[in-house]
């Protein structure tokens, strides 16, 4: 009873630990930027907006218009890609049992950046539910690719992850030497080249809550969905074969996760290109400290994915004010030496 | 308790032939060994058995219904396996493997209940390895490694134990406290059991029943004294043995001949 109640305290201390850091960094987000707007006018502003109060503006309209129309929605969709991608390399990297497996493993990142790059082709401006070309070809470049990877990797009713693994490099080298060629072809395709490498790079574009409004029950959704796998991705630490003995349905369990974290990667990469670390090293890191048993790590990555992000995207727009950095440098270099540092002092190290 | 039944069963990769037409039958509180030369089809018939290889031809049952017909989960309820070895890539406490086992009784965002805590608890002292309850599972000898996978499979609380050469690369001891806890676990709860086994001996001294296998079929089936014997050996396993009764319990004891010019054999008139 009490190692029982000892536990979920734990779980739950950690995670509302985590949510609080998560809000932190959000105010922090929200307050700074190109224009410093003071928390307590923010705070006004949104309790205004939300008509819980009615304060009397002490603030110059153009802050309220920089908050509202730029830099919620840009925070929340940082938060948005951090969660999505940290929970997303959980899955893989727990599925696959494979400590390199990140969101882009199987092919999702070559198949978003050729969709961003054919789109970008095409001088028509569409918009879809407030989307762009690019977001959308990006979506649906990142899902059409994992079809294709596990679709190669199946052989006789089985999809053997080996298999999937090597589908999804050779896929990916295929997809991405398609791409450099139109790179190289650039001035011939009418390729923007700065676009294509601020994709490749990392950068969150929201542009409007529209887009809010379709990503956030896309990322919200897949990890509520992502947890009533926790206890089975636990199994299949034991292997496919052991997770089988368990009474794991393992061929139905794996192409479900496979497709939650491609659905999660493929909603972060539309709004944000790809940025790397995130979901490779937010869920080792937390396992590192927490432990590997996905009950919690599956939400404890997901609130830590959501502050790293924020505060990278923090930093990569006030770092060189006014100019902004691709936001997936600065997760790289903030990500690095800290997982480095983990690795170094962890308890719980690994066993690969 | 529970029965098993392999009805003209055949099973091949897809580079060849593995197991042919075989047929066996296994009843509730049996503790039977599978002997046989490597690439018998020993592993395979533990797979088959426990449903997560599909026979190509027949049908395995358990109590009477057909494996193909049960869920997977269903399955795990009653059967447990204990493979040769499992390599496990996260840092997991021994707690947190054999909790493992209660997979098959766990639903979504349910932690485990007191029901299947105390199974857990109640598998650690089965197996008397409540000291490793907190130690991380990759850094446990190969043998308390075995017993706690052997803890989880019983966390699972199986009717039927199904055991994949489980004392490989164990030393002595634990090969033999392995087999002595199974074998209680047999004789004292009723437990079902049919371990692939290659030590001879162990196999002679805690199994009832042996079937031996040769070429993926049934070579034959009977108690050690019936299926030991040095012609057979001789003639699946290609080794030169004489078998003499164990000195305390009588039941075959199988003694290698070495061959070859190395070794000078007294042979003791025989040639």
């Amino acid at each position: 009873m009490l190692t029982r109640l000892r536990r979920s305290n734990r779980l739950i201390f950690i995670l509302l630990l985590l949510s609080g850091v998560l809000v932190i960094a959000l105010l922090l987000a929200s307050v700074f930027g190109v224009v410093t707007v003071p928390l307590p006018d923010m705070l006004k502003m949104v309790l205004n907006k939300v008509a819980v109060f009615d304060f009397l503006p002490t603030w110059r309209a153009v802050d309220e218009t920089i908050i509202f129309l730029i830099r919620l929605p840009r925070v929340i969709g940082s938060a948005l890609v951090g969660a999505a991608l940290a929970t997303a390399g959980v899955l893989f990297q727990g599925l696959l049992r494979n400590p390199m497996a990140d969101p882009y493993i199987i092919g999702t990142s070559a198949g978003a950046a050729l969709g961003a790059t054919i789109a970008m082709m095409i001088p028509i401006n569409l918009a879809f539910l407030g989307f762009g070309l690019v977001p959308v070809a990006a979506f649906l470049g990142a899902l059409t690719t994992v079809i294709l990877v596990y679709n190669l990797a199946r052989v006789g009713g089985k999809t053997p992850i080996i298999s999937m693994l090597l589908a999804g490099f050779v896929v990916s080298a295929l997809l991405s030497a398609v791409m450099a060629f139109m790179m190289s072809m650039s001035g011939r395709f009418g390729l923007d080249l700065r676009s294509i490498y601020s994709f490749l790079m990392g950068h969150i574009s929201v542009t409007s809550w529209g887009q809010i409004a379709i990503i956030a029950p896309l990322v919200v959704g897949g990890i509520i969905a992502a947890q009533f796998f926790a206890f089975r991705l636990n199994a299949f630490s034991l292997g496919e074969e052991g997770a089988a003995y368990l009474g794991i349905n393992i061929e139905r369990d794996k192409i479900l996760v496979l497709a939650l974290g491609s659905l999660l990667t493929a909603a972060a990469v539309s709004i944000s290109g790809l940025i790397g670390f995130v979901g490779l090293v937010v869920p080792h890191a937390v396992r590192l400290r927490l432990g590997p048993d996905h009950r919690l790590l599956l939400p404890a990555s997901a609130l830590a994915g959501a502050a790293f992000l924020v505060i990278a995207d923090l930093l990569a727009r006030i770092v060189l004010v006014p100019a902004e950095i691709p936001v997936g440098i600065i997760t790289a270099i903030i990500g690095a030496p800290f997982f480095i540092y983990l690795l170094r002092h962890a308890r719980r190290e690994y066993a690969f | 308790m529970v029965s098993w039944q392999a009805q003209r069963v055949s099973f091949s990769y897809l580079d060849g032939l593995v197991l042919n037409n075989i047929n066996l039958s296994i009843e509730a509180g049996e503790m039977v060994g599978l002997l046989g030369p490597n690439g018998s089809g020993k592993t395979t018939l533990i797979k088959l058995a426990s449903g997560v290889l599909k026979p190509n031809q027949g049908e395995i049952e358990l109590d009477g219904s057909s494996l193909r017909q049960l869920s997977r989960k269903s399955i795990a309820r009653s059967v447990a396996v204990v493979p040769q070895q499992f390599n496990i890539p996260f840092a997991f406490t021994a707690a947190e493997i054999v909790m493992l086992g209660r997979t098959p009784f766990l639903r979504a965002f349910v932690e485990g209940n007191e029901i299947d805590k105390q199974f857990v608890a109640n598998a650690f002292e089965l197996v008397s390895i409540s000291k490793l309850k907190e130690r991380r599972f990759d850094e446990l000898s190969g043998g308390e490694r075995q017993k706690v996978v052997l803890a989880m499979a019983l966390a699972q609380q199986p009717k039927l134990l199904l055991l994949d050469e489980p004392t490989l690369h164990l030393d002595i001891t634990h090969q033999v406290e392995i087999l002595e806890l199974v074998r209680r676990l047999n004789v004292e709860r009723g437990l079902t059991v049919m371990a692939a086994i290659h030590d001879l001996n162990l196999a002679a001294l805690y199994f009832d029943r042996l079937i031996l296998l040769k070429d993926g079929r049934v070579s034959a089936d009977g108690s050690p004294a019936q299926v030991l014997t040095e012609d057979r050996i001789k003639e699946v396993f290609s080794a030169s043995v004489r078998v003499e009764p164990h000195p305390v319990t009588g039941v075959p004891h199988i003694v290698i001949m070495p061959k070859g010019s190395a070794f000078q054999v007294e042979t003791n008139g025989q040639d």
